[in-house]
Parts: structure tokens; sequence; C-alpha cells
């Protein structure tokens, strides 16, 4: 077996909205979502890397108190969680790609050092960077 | 700063959020209470007080902020003249820029260009977008209060400058 990382979870304002946006705008697929009353664990997988799952939950009961969860959206929202980044072959084409499906995009693709960057963000305001690596 | 304990709507905050990705993204133009309302679709009465409340800092200020972080990045890694990097980040003048440069970081552009590209890389392994991010300048106070203090404390000839 393979030792590492499985999963890694974001906070996002809604769960449908999300799954709208990972899957139909940036191509992902669902892995798991079961819901347990008014709990929902939801995570989405890249196509091209079965071994990682991006869950994707919502702050509040039973996990949170309502400040607790309050906090959260709010950094969230404040776009203040940490930066996450996407690797891509092409990223003008995924920018062009992206923005023609509504995507919010917080920096055209820039290069620098050989590299083609930008920048998104969901409808929560988790902040993404977009990476095309020198090969 | 009085801060609402119930704390801000997340749905304003995401609006305001936007603002900041505009500011972000364009520094150098010219920014508005009234053009980052209409980002933010608030009214201009209520736009800077949420904003500094979301972010802790007033929305120029945070925009200062921006064009010495980019202005800083462009000395260093550029060799392009200071005059044409003043402009380029939204300074009307480079004795503006070079004063605000200097009350902000502590030195001049000219000195902090010789110093960052004498110190080596250490930086190499992350995304450069995000580098640039750990050189912003944290700006506490106002400009002018900064400026103030600094006449304070060193406690010479240069009081002319204090009162503008």
């Amino acid at each position: 077996m393979i030792q590492g990382i499985q999963q890694v979870g974001l906070y996002v304002r809604d769960q449908d909205e999300a799954l709208v946006f990972y899957v139909d705008k940036l191509g992902f697929r669902v892995h798991t979502d079961v819901r347990n009353g008014d709990y929902r664990w939801l995570t989405v997988q890249h196509p091209d890397q079965p071994s990682f799952q991006l869950g994707l939950f919502t702050p509040g009961p039973p996990v949170h108190d309502e400040a607790t969860a309050q906090t959260l959206r709010a950094v969230v929202a404040k776009g203040a969680m940490p930066p996450l980044v996407l690797d891509v072959a092409d990223c003008r084409a995924a920018y062009e790609r992206m923005r023609t499906l509504g995507v919010e995009f917080t920096q055209e693709p820039v290069s620098r050092y050989g590299n083609v960057d930008a920048g998104f963000r969901d409808p929560s305001g988790n902040g993404w960077k977009m990476i095309e690596s020198r090969r | 700063m009085k801060v609402d304990p119930a704390g801000q709507d997340p749905e304003l905050l995401r609006r305001l959020l936007r603002a900041k990705d505009r500011m972000d993204a364009a520094s150098h133009e010219d920014w508005s209470i009234r053009r980052l309302a209409r980002v933010s679709h608030v009214s201009e009465a209520h736009f800077a007080r949420s904003f500094r409340q979301a972010f802790g800092v007033p929305p120029h200020r945070y925009l200062l902020t921006r064009r010495i972080e980019r202005a800083t990045a462009l000395l260093r890694d550029s060799d392009r003249p200071i005059t044409e990097i003043a402009f380029d980040t939204g300074w009307q003048s480079l004795g503006t820029f070079g004063r605000t440069f200097r009350d902000v970081t502590g030195e001049s552009p000219s000195a902090l260009r010789a110093r960052a590209q004498a110190a080596t890389n250490e930086l190499g392994r992350v995304p450069a977008c995000i580098v640039s991010a750990a050189h912003r300048p944290d700006l506490t106070i106002a400009v002018s209060e900064k400026r103030r203090r600094g006449a304070d404390g060193k406690n010479k000839a240069s009081t002319q400058e204090v009162r503008r």
C-alpha cells in the first residue's frame, strides 16, 4: 500500500453549491456523499489523483457550536484560510475554460520564472492558485 | 475600533473580499471608495467601516501595502528604473513614492534594492505568487502617524515634513 495523506478538508458555506463548483466547474468527481440527519460527509477527488480526497464540509452542529461555526464561516468568507494549489498542464487553457464556466478569478495567468500561475476562489471564499510548472 | 460580538455577516464578508481581491489584482489602479463599494454591493457610507472591521485595516491603507509590496518585488526581481516602478505601481510622482516607501519600510527604494539583490534567495521553493505576500508590509498605523513618530523619535531638523 501507499502511505500518505488521504484527505484534507475545506470549509464551505453550502455543500450543494460547493459540489457544483468542484465537480461541474473544476472537473473533480464525487468520492463520498453520505448523510446522517443534517450531517453530510462529502468528499471529491481530482480525476488524476485517486489516492487523495478533498473534503467539503460546512461548519456547524454536531461538530461545532453556533459561535464557533459563525467564526469559521467568517474566516472562510474573508479568504483567510491557507492557499490551495492546483497543478495544471496548461494554465491559460484551464483559465479560459473555467472563466467561461463562471469561475471567479482573482488573478489572470501570469508567467513567472517559466511557470504560469493564475488565482481563483471557490464560491465560499477559499483561494486557489493554479500553477503550470516548467516541465 | 468597535467590534460587533456577533461578528459580520459571512455573506457581506464574501462581498468585501471581492473588493480586496480586486485591489490585489490591480493595485496600481485608482480605487475610490465609490468603486470599491460598487464591487461589494455595499453603500459608500458603510464600505470603509465594514472593510476595516473585516480586515483590520482601512481600504486605502490596505491598497498602500499592496503597492509597496509590489514595488518591493519589482525592485528586488528586476533591473527596471525606480521611476518606472513608481509609476507602474500607482504613484503619481517619484517624490511621493520615495517618501512613502521610506516611511513604510524604513529604507529608500534604492537601498532596499541593493540589500535585497545581495541577499540569497531562500524562498525559491515557495510559489512566487505566495512569496510576494510574505514581503507585504505590516502597516498597522497610518503612514502620517508613522511619519510623525519617526520624526519625534529622531529629534532631527526634519520637522517641516511633519505638518503637511
